[in-house]
C-alpha cells in the first residue's frame, strides 16, 4: 500500500473527494466559469481584509473630522472638520513628542548600521567559529520586545543592575540610573534597541556582501586598491540598496515603537521618552479624545504609509 | 500611423513628461521633505504644514506610480 506511486494515490484521493461532494454542490459548481470559482475561493480573504484592516481604517479617517469619545457612546457625534488636526499640528507637546520619536529613530538607525555593517564585514572574512558567533549575535532578535524591556528593566537597575554596575568598573559615577534620569533615560532606550535590532541590520548587510562577485576585489588588487579603495568603490555602493532596505524598515519599525518602550520607562521621566504612538494610546484611552486621536493616527499612519512607498521603491531597486 | 510617427519621432511630448522616473522622485523627495518638516526640532510653523506635504507626497507617489516607465 505504501509503495504506490504519488500520482495514483492522488487520483483516488481526488476520486474519493469528488465522490464525497454532495451532487447539488457538483451541479452549482460545474455551471460556474474559472473566473467565478476563483472569485469564490478569494471572496472569504477579502471580505475579511475588508472587514478587519479597511472598514476601521475608512472608520479611523471618518472619527478624526468629528468629536467623537468613545467613553460617550450615547452623545451625538458633530462633524468639526479640520479642527482636529488644525489643533494637533500647532501643538507644541505634540510636536515634542514626535522630536523625542524622531531623537529615538535618527540615533538608532545611525548607532546600528555603523555596528551592524562592521560586524557584517567582519563575520564576511569567514574565520574560525563564524557561523558559531552570527547565531549567538542573531539571539537578541528573536525575543519579544516585551521580555527585552522587562529583563533591561532589571539591568538597568541602579544599586543591583549590571549596567550601572559595568560603567562603574570604567569610570567611577556610583550608581547610574538610566531610567530614571531626565538626561539619559532616551538613551536607555536607544541601547536597548540597538541591542535587539542591530542584528537585522547585520544580516542584511552580510546578504549584500555575499552576492559581490569575487572578481572585483580580484581586479581592484589588479589596479593596487587599498583597502579603503575597495570598500569605497566596490563594498559600499554594492551594499547600499541592502542598507537602505534595513534603514528604511527599521526606521518605519522605530517610528511606531510602543511596546519595548511602555515596558522600559513608560513614556518618563516625565514625557521625556514619551513617543508619538505612547502619546496617541493615552490620548485614545486614557483621556477618551476619540476623534483627536484618530486624526493623530491618520497623521501617523500617513507617514508610515509614505515611508512604506519609498521602502517598496528601494525594495525594488535591489531586486533589479 | 501614430505609433509608426511615434517610433519615427520618439515618444510624444505628453508622454515624455509623464514619465513615472522623474515623477517618483519628486514624490519621494516630498515625502522625505514632510517627514523632516513634522520631526524637525527648528519651526513649528513648518510642522504645522508638514502633514499637507507628507499627503501630497503620498498621494501623488499613488498617482505617479501608475505612469508608464
Amino acid at each position: 500500500m505504501t509503495d504506490q506511486p504519488s500520482g495514483r494515490s492522488a487520483d483516488s484521493l481526488t476520486d474519493r473527494v469528488a465522490r464525497a461532494t454532495p451532487g447539488a454542490v457538483v451541479q452549482r459548481v460545474r455551471g460556474l466559469s474559472d473566473t467565478a470559482i476563483a472569485w469564490l475561493f478569494i471572496s472569504p480573504t477579502i471580505l475579511l481584509l475588508l472587514a478587519i484592516n479597511i472598514f476601521p481604517l475608512i472608520w479611523t479617517v471618518y472619527l478624526s473630522f468629528t468629536n467623537y469619545r468613545a467613553n460617550r457612546p450615547g452623545r451625538a457625534i458633530d462633524w468639526v472638520g479640520t479642527r482636529n488636526y488644525e489643533r494637533l499640528l500647532g501643538n507644541e507637546d505634540i510636536w515634542g513628542y514626535l522630536q523625542a520619536t524622531a531623537h529615538f529613530v535618527v540615533w538608532t538607525m545611525v548607532i546600528q548600521v555603523f555596528i551592524g555593517l562592521s560586524l557584517a564585514l567582519l563575520i564576511n572574512r569567514n574565520f574560525k567559529g563564524a557561523s558559531f558567533w552570527t547565531t549567538v549575535i542573531l539571539i537578541p532578535m528573536m525575543l519579544s520586545p516585551a521580555v527585552v524591556g522587562t529583563f533591561w528593566t532589571y539591568l538597568y537597575q541602579p544599586q543591583t543592575g549590571i549596567f550601572s554596575y559595568i560603567i562603574n568598573l570604567f569610570v567611577a559615577v556610583g550608581p547610574v540610573d538610566m531610567i530614571g534620569s531626565v538626561d539619559l533615560a532616551p538613551w536607555s532606550i536607544i541601547i536597548v534597541d540597538t541591542w535587539m535590532w542591530t542584528p537585522y541590520i547585520m544580516l542584511l548587510c552580510l546578504a549584500g556582501l555575499r552576492s559581490i562577485p569575487e572578481y572585483l576585489y580580484e581586479a581592484a588588487e589588479i589596479d593596487r586598491a587599498n583597502t579603503w579603495q575597495k570598500f569605497w568603490y566596490i563594498t559600499l555602493p554594492r551594499i547600499m540598496p541592502f542598507l537602505m532596505l534595513a534603514v528604511l524598515f527599521r526606521g518605519i519599525e522605530n517610528f511606531k515603537m510602543f511596546d519595548m518602550v511602555v515596558e522600559l520607562t513608560s513614556g518618563g521621566p516625565g514625557s521625556t521618552t514619551e513617543v508619538a504612538s505612547i502619546n496617541l494610546k493615552r490620548e485614545a484611552f486614557e483621556k477618551w479624545r476619540t476623534g483627536y486621536s484618530s486624526a493623530f493616527a491618520v497623521i501617523l499612519f500617513v507617514t508610515v504609509f509614505g515611508l512604506g512607498n519609498i521602502y517598496v521603491k528601494a525594495l525594488n531597486k535591489v531586486k533589479q | 500611423m501614430s505609433l509608426q510617427s511615434e517610433h519615427r519621432n520618439g515618444p510624444s511630448g505628453l508622454s515624455r513628461f509623464f514619465r513615472r522616473g522623474p515623477w517618483e522622485n519628486f514624490a519621494t523627495f516630498l515625502i522625505a521633505l514632510g517627514i523632516f518638516m513634522l520631526m524637525q526640532p527648528f519651526s513649528i510653523d513648518l510642522f504645522s504644514y508638514s502633514f499637507a506635504v507628507i499627503l501630497t507626497g503620498t498621494v501623488g507617489f499613488v498617482i505617479v506610480s501608475h505612469f508608464p516607465e
